[in-house]
């Protein structure tokens, strides 16, 4: 049921040294990033962060002030948006209302004049692609939120574009709506093998779809990396609170090792530099000891203030002697199998020295 | 009767309370329906002085009015000279219209009141000014000399209309038809035209109404074989009440509320 | 600063400029056509004002309106007209306007017909309509007289009485359309909240919905006010050379004297008292509000 073969559908984007900007405002920041052929890669950061505008100019809407972008070897950055060849998935459709869906999905093919009726069949496969094989006839506003994505879809994929830029596409569906969906576009995507460029301000969804996660805020890239990568290790302050929970803890590294209080904190690779950094503290991460620890833990002693119950999970706030704030996550059980130590109670909380990292102190310009 | 003590806004106003607002709203309605709707059947009256209701019933205002060499010419021209104006209006003032929405240039605002300035300044003044330009010129009394002057009247109107729908109009889907292939063009052509359509057309009509209605520009620009249907009118009204001219009203009633009622209706029908 | 650290910078730049001017370019065969057809004659004739009976520069055209009393008496109909039609249509308008915006959409869809309709009918048949409803054996005065009102046919045309009647029926539209847009736009929440907060049906209109009501009036009053002191129609009709406004006297000074001079002036006279009104009023009132609210019906 291949629609196109992956050797075909796919093209690396590199884009250098990209700018735009809008009076004295930075919206994208000579930029560089390279995008592998057939890879799918998200663009996450807050809002404002650049990451729409960057999509718009790999689309051709926004014109930057200066920068190179190539498909493959084909410098695009002056080409009118009808050249280029992508396949575009906006935030709200943007389905024609005034066409039905075969008319929808077939009007890319009609301005590359296909003939008729293999324009039926190339509509079709394309329904049939995102399941909705057969719902050529209905009318747009016939459609619930669900399929007019997908509608949105196959009108983007059916004339086999080797490029695929999408802008928040699932951010207008409920919980459960989107969750499904993202696992379905991870599906289409490793079935028809096109480079994917997917932009949203959700890092769980990121976390979920992509190959590597592009980080951007203040129109500058922070980080490229695979998800375990840019949760585990997060190049930065800002990166690791956007993405996951995280408390930290200050510490100052000297002479190779780094130091709270007097003792040492084992972290995953040795320490770099010298100064102030900051130990990055997962909540899920930290382990409640009870009784003797195992060998080779950092291990933290503090108080609980406050237990907060949230169904699966619980969060523990705890206090340090020194004053610093921890949160711990725990999962929720029965009393038989666990206790859920009380506020105001001694707690020792454990975390691996693998699962241990350390990022600067600042909140990286 | 129950009605009357239930309540008629957020306040628990009554409608009782109230009685005195809707008598009021309701004779104001009339009053602004009354004189045309009561044109139409006087103009059947048989007698020199148009009586409502009629005591007798005939057409001889209207077989006077359609027998009449002069007014059937007037009436010609009329229709000509309004249907030349919304062919050169309607499509100027979508362009324009257009050309503002898409352009997002801070001058835009700047053209948008010069384009809305014929409706802002008194037509008096255009008509005298066109005038004594065309008579240099020597394009006085001619079809084409009126059809270019209503036009700038016209232009307004078009220009607001379809700017208005442009403005409820969901830009995204220009966006998606160019990157699915379509140039500018197309993308306007295929996928914005159909869907604002409806305002195009409403501007179309007011176009040719306008022109069609319009009396002080034809006194002065139009005349002799070019002469309009509304200036043949005012003329007569100022010499006498000519009963032809209730005939005249009532065919331009019927056709002009026609025509709107027809605009109408198919714009109620895509909406569903 | 060299060419790598900015690539593509000035192609760029240029293409962005190139496509701005072809969208503003749509704009200008209607900009070509207004600048010919009505800036350049009205330009011409605000040169015209200045020149006098011997052909050189003068300001006796502006002299005269200043000396001849007759002038004055046209400024004063005009400004009393207007002001007139403006306050009346204002006090049935706004009524009218309230109920309609209190009642359920399609209901006031449907009365909206009784305003429109006047609307869209020409301008001569209704001025027409009202010379015939008003003249001394017209309908107007024979119910008048059956339903006891008055004795005698009352003279309700070819005076002032008849130009408001008819200048008030045309704008009536013109007021009732931008006031009707922005009661349907104010919130109820906020009438609910005056309510809630112990103020009594009345208290609740005039200190919450009526202050909120007041740009739309405005707007309204503004079209009214600007559309009358230009208007030639119905006062030349219904007025019976007894009511003589600006522009009635401007076309007499062409049709009748051939003065071109005396004309332009009082055009000139005429179009810096509009654009001092519209000016005043765009202080106070948003210029988007008048020209977007007139159309909300259509």
């Amino acid at each position: 049921m291949n629609d196109a073969t992956p050797a075909k559908a796919a093209l690396p984007i590199s884009i250098s040294r990209l700018t735009k900007t809008y009076g004295k405002v930075f919206a994208l920041d000579h930029v560089d990033l390279d995008i592998e052929s057939g890879e799918f890669l998200t663009l996450l950061g807050p809002s404002g962060s650049g990451k729409t505008t960057l999509l718009m100019v790999l689309a051709g809407f926004t014109r930057p002030d200066h920068g190179s972008v190539r498909f493959g070897d084909a410098e695009i950055i002056r080409s009118p948006p009808h050249k280029r060849n992508v396949g575009m998935v906006f935030q709200n459709y943007a389905l024609f209302p005034h066409m039905n869906v075969a008319a929808n999905v077939g009007f890319p093919l009609k301005l590359r004049k296909v003939a008729k009726p293999e324009i039926e069949a190339r509509v079709e496969r394309a329904l049939e692609t995102v399941q909705l094989g057969g719902f050529g006839g209905r009318g747009i506003d016939q459609l619930s939120g669900g399929q007019r994505q997908r509608v949105a879809l196959a009108r983007a994929i059916v004339f086999e574009p080797r490029i695929l830029l999408m802008d928040e596409p699932l951010s207008a569906l409920d919980k459960k709506l989107r969750e499904h969906m993202q696992i379905e576009l991870r599906h289409l995507h490793e079935k028809l093998g096109m480079t994917t460029v997917y932009v949203t301000h959700d890092q769980r969804e990121a976390l979920t779809m992509s190959d590597r996660i592009a980080v951007i805020n203040h129109g500058r890239l922070m980080q490229l990396g695979a998800p375990k990568t840019i949760y585990e290790r997060p190049a930065n302050r800002f990166i690791a609170d956007f993405i996951g929970e995280s408390t930290f803890l200050p510490v100052e590294v000297t002479a190779g090792k780094a130091m709270l209080e007097g003792r040492e904190i084992r972290t995953a690779s040795p320490p770099e530099g010298e100064g102030r950094r900051l130990v990055l503290l997962r909540p899920e991460r930290l382990h409640i000891l009870a009784g003797k620890a195992p060998a080779g833990l950092n291990v933290f002693a503090a108080t609980v203030r406050d237990v907060v119950y949230q169904g699966d999970s619980f969060l523990m706030y705890a206090v340090m002697a020194g004053g610093q704030e921890i949160a711990v996550r725990g999962l929720t059980r029965s009393a038989r199998l666990s206790t859920v130590p009380a506020p105001g109670a001694r707690v020792k909380l454990g975390l691996d020295p693998d699962e241990t990292a350390l990022i600067p102190d600042d909140e990286a310009r | 009767m129950n009605w009357l003590n239930q309540s008629a806004s957020e306040t628990q106003i009554t409608h009782k309370r109230r009685l005195w607002l809707y008598a009021f709203a309701v004779a104001v309605m009339l009053f602004l329906l009354a004189p045309t709707v009561i044109v139409m059947p006087m103009s059947f009256s048989q007698s020199q002085y148009l009586e409502f209701p009629p005591r007798e019933w005939s057409l001889r205002w209207y077989e006077h009015y359609f027998s009449s060499p002069a007014w059937m010419l007037a009436t010609a021209t009329s229709l000509k000279a309004g249907f030349l104006t919304m062919l050169v209006a309607t499509p100027l003032g979508t362009m324009a219209a257009y050309g503002l929405y898409a352009s997002s240039m801070r001058a835009a605002g700047t053209i948008f009141l010069i384009l809305v300035t014929p409706i802002i300044v008194p037509v008096i003044l255009v008509a005298i000014g066109v005038f004594y330009v065309y008579a240099k010129i020597g394009m006085v009394n001619t079809l084409s000399g009126l059809v270019l002057a209503h036009s700038i009247l016209a232009i307004p109107l078009v220009v607001v209309i379809v700017s208005s729908a442009l403005k409820s109009f969901d830009l995204n889907q220009e966006m998606v038809a160019r990157s699915l292939g379509a140039n500018r063009f197309k993308a306007f052509a295929l996928v914005t035209l159909p869907q604002i359509k409806f305002s195009v057309i409403t501007g179309a009509l007011f176009s040719f109404l306008t022109s069609f209605d319009e009396v002080i520009i034809a006194m002065f620009v139009s005349g002799a074989q070019n002469s309009t249907l509304t200036r043949n009118m005012f003329n007569a009204l100022r010499d006498q009440i000519d009963p032809t001219i209730a005939s005249i009203s009532t065919v331009m009633i019927v056709v002009s509320s026609a025509l709107l009622a027809a605009t109408q209706l198919m714009g109620r029908g895509r909406k569903s | 600063m060299s060419a790598a650290a900015k690539p593509h910078a000035r192609e760029l730049k240029s293409d962005a400029r190139r496509e701005r001017l072809a969208l503003l370019g749509l704009c200008s065969p209607a900009l070509a056509l207004i600048l010919v057809i009505m800036v350049i004659p009205v330009g011409w004739l605000f040169w015209l004002s200045f020149i006098g009976e011997s052909g050189d520069f003068s300001l006796e055209n502006y002299a005269r309106m200043i000396d001849n009393k007759s002038y004055f008496r046209i400024f004063r109909t005009t400004f009393e007209v207007s002001v007139l039609t403006t306050a009346i249509c204002v006090l049935i308008g706004y009524p009218l306007a309230y109920f309609l915006a209190h009642l359920p959409q399609r209901m006031a869809n449907l009365c909206m017909i009784a305003v429109l309709l006047p609307f869209w009918t020409s301008l001569l048949v209704r001025t027409y309509a009202w010379l015939v409803l008003l003249q001394r054996k017209g309908l107007v005065n024979d119910w008048a007289i059956g339903l006891g009102l008055w004795d005698e046919p009352l003279k309700l045309v070819h005076n002032l009485s008849g130009t408001l009647i008819g200048m008030v029926h045309i704008m009536l539209p013109f007021l009732v359309l931008p006031v009707y847009g922005s009661m349907r736009a104010i919130d109820r929440d906020y009438v609910k909240a005056a309510a809630n907060l112990g103020a009594t049906p009345t208290q609740a209109f005039w200190q919450v919905f009526a202050p909120l009501s007041l740009p739309g009036v405005l707007a309204g009053s503004l079209i009214v006010f600007v559309l009358c002191l230009g208007f030639f129609v119905t006062p030349a009709v219904l007025g019976g050379g007894k009511v003589v406004m600006v522009s009635m006297q401007i076309a007499n000074n062409i049709e009748l004297f051939f003065n071109w001079g005396a004309a332009s002036a009082l055009g000139v006279v005429l179009l810096a008292a509009t654009f001092a009104v519209l000016y005043a009023a765009s202080r106070i009132v948003k210029f988007d509000q008048i020209i977007g609210g007139g159309h909300g019906g259509s």
